[in-house]
């Protein structure tokens, strides 16, 4: 995860301090009628806050995927609602064996989603090939087709561990997305 | 005349001579074409040669003993030290009788095999399944094209020859803009994976660890 200093990285608990903070903004609102943010800050949480996955469930991980969304671990509370189609998302799970026949449609559906977009390599397959790496039908990760931020590893990864990539990549998110994008 | 004898698996006592009874009687209905009919393992195989497999299945199909109506599948077997390297097997069912059999064909590279998609529809996609992964022609086939490999795909991957791993790899090339296929390449030793232990692999790693060696002086 690296180093940070957990006095800024971490959320604030439920408590005086939480208390004393959201009093401060509120007075804030009704006596000038506005907040003052950093806008960096702003956009950085609006896009982790709000991460629209576009999901390539290819194989088994995909059950698990859909594990991570169902009810026990909620996905929709962080945000992250599934949208089928690429033009309307943030990240694409590569979730499953990529094949070399799926390979250039993989490419396509990402080149069609929109900048800022991130990737997440979930199992084994789609880290390097997994199983089937010696395989002659089966790309050896699907980071030869489209450049991945995350990888998740297990075979599958457990919902919870999908469920940790995606908040691993709402902090890269915070800490590495600027307005200026090149 | 052909020999019924069961070898190796033994069956049940009843099933046994229905299946012995069965082939009796497939040898008679197919008469001349038979090359050889036995119970093998516990089950009913048939051979037959290629030419004459569509008339062999429309005779098992059309009996009324034997009622063979539903074709559960249709594979290949590649023999590579055999001249007729290919041995077609076609896996097929009686529900009447509530029994499997086994047509079985020799069949040489490059020799067609006539197609029964006219007899059985579920032949259609097994025989493009088997062109593509073993190299066999089907005669009269209505529409003989790859089924499971990529679109340019060359080679047959199923036969003993084609080696595991392939001959083109993919990856995205960034000044062409597409995927593009190029010469497998891997970065890692072929792991072996049929052992006990999952560190038998790397025993050439785990030889040349300093501790390895420290004990080894002092002991």
């Amino acid at each position: 995860m690296g180093i940070m200093d957990p006095a800024k990285a971490a959320p604030i608990p439920p408590g005086a301090d939480q208390d004393a903070i959201l009093r401060a903004v509120g007075d804030e609102i009704t006596n000038r009628g506005f907040v003052i943010a950093k806008a960096d800050k702003l956009f950085n949480w609006a896009r982790s806050g709000s991460l629209w996955p576009m999901t390539f469930g290819l194989a088994c991980c995909a059950v698990e995927m859909m594990h991570s969304a169902a009810s026990r671990y909620d996905m929709d509370r962080y945000g992250m609602l599934f949208r089928p189609s690429p033009r309307q998302s943030d990240v694409m799970i590569v979730a499953g064996t990529l094949t070399n026949k799926m390979a250039p449609a993989l490419r396509r559906v990402y080149d069609q989603m929109p900048e800022p977009r991130w990737v997440l390599s979930m199992g084994s397959c789609a880290n390097g090939g997994g199983y089937y790496h010696y395989s002659y039908a089966v790309v050896r990760g699907c980071d030869r087709i489209v450049p991945v931020d995350v990888y998740v590893p297990g075979c599958p990864p457990t919902a919870e561990a999908l469920i940790y990539g995606l908040l691993q990549l709402q902090k890269k998110i915070r800490r590495t997305a600027t307005i200026a994008r090149s | 005349m052909t020999e019924n004898h069961s070898s190796d698996l033994p069956v049940g006592g009843e099933t046994e001579t229905a299946l012995l009874a069965m082939a009796d009687h497939i040898a008679d209905v197919v008469d001349s074409m038979l090359v050889s009919c036995a119970v093998v393992r516990g089950e009913i195989e048939l051979r037959v040669n290629p030419a004459d497999i569509p008339q062999v299945l429309t005779l098992l199909r059309g009996d009324r003993q034997a009622a063979f109506n539903q074709l559960i599948d249709l594979t290949a077997v590649d023999y590579p030290e055999r001249e007729s390297r290919f041995d077609v097997v076609y896996l097929l069912l009686s529900m009447d009788n509530n029994m499997r059999m086994r047509l079985v064909a020799a069949v040489a590279a490059g020799q067609p095999v006539p197609t029964v998609t006219h007899l059985y529809m579920a032949a259609n996609w097994a025989e493009r399944e088997a062109w593509d992964m073993f190299g066999i022609f089907f005669a009269g086939h209505p529409d003989l094209r790859r089924l499971l490999t990529d679109y340019g795909f060359e080679g047959h991957p199923l036969r003993k020859d084609f080696p595991l791993t392939g001959h083109v790899e993919v990856r995205y090339d960034d000044n062409q803009r597409r995927v593009v296929n190029e010469p497998v390449h891997l970065v890692q030793e072929f792991r072996d994976f049929d052992f006990l232990s999952p560190w038998e692999g790397m025993q050439s790693q785990i030889a040349n660890t300093p501790a390895r060696d420290d004990a080894e002086q002092k002991g």
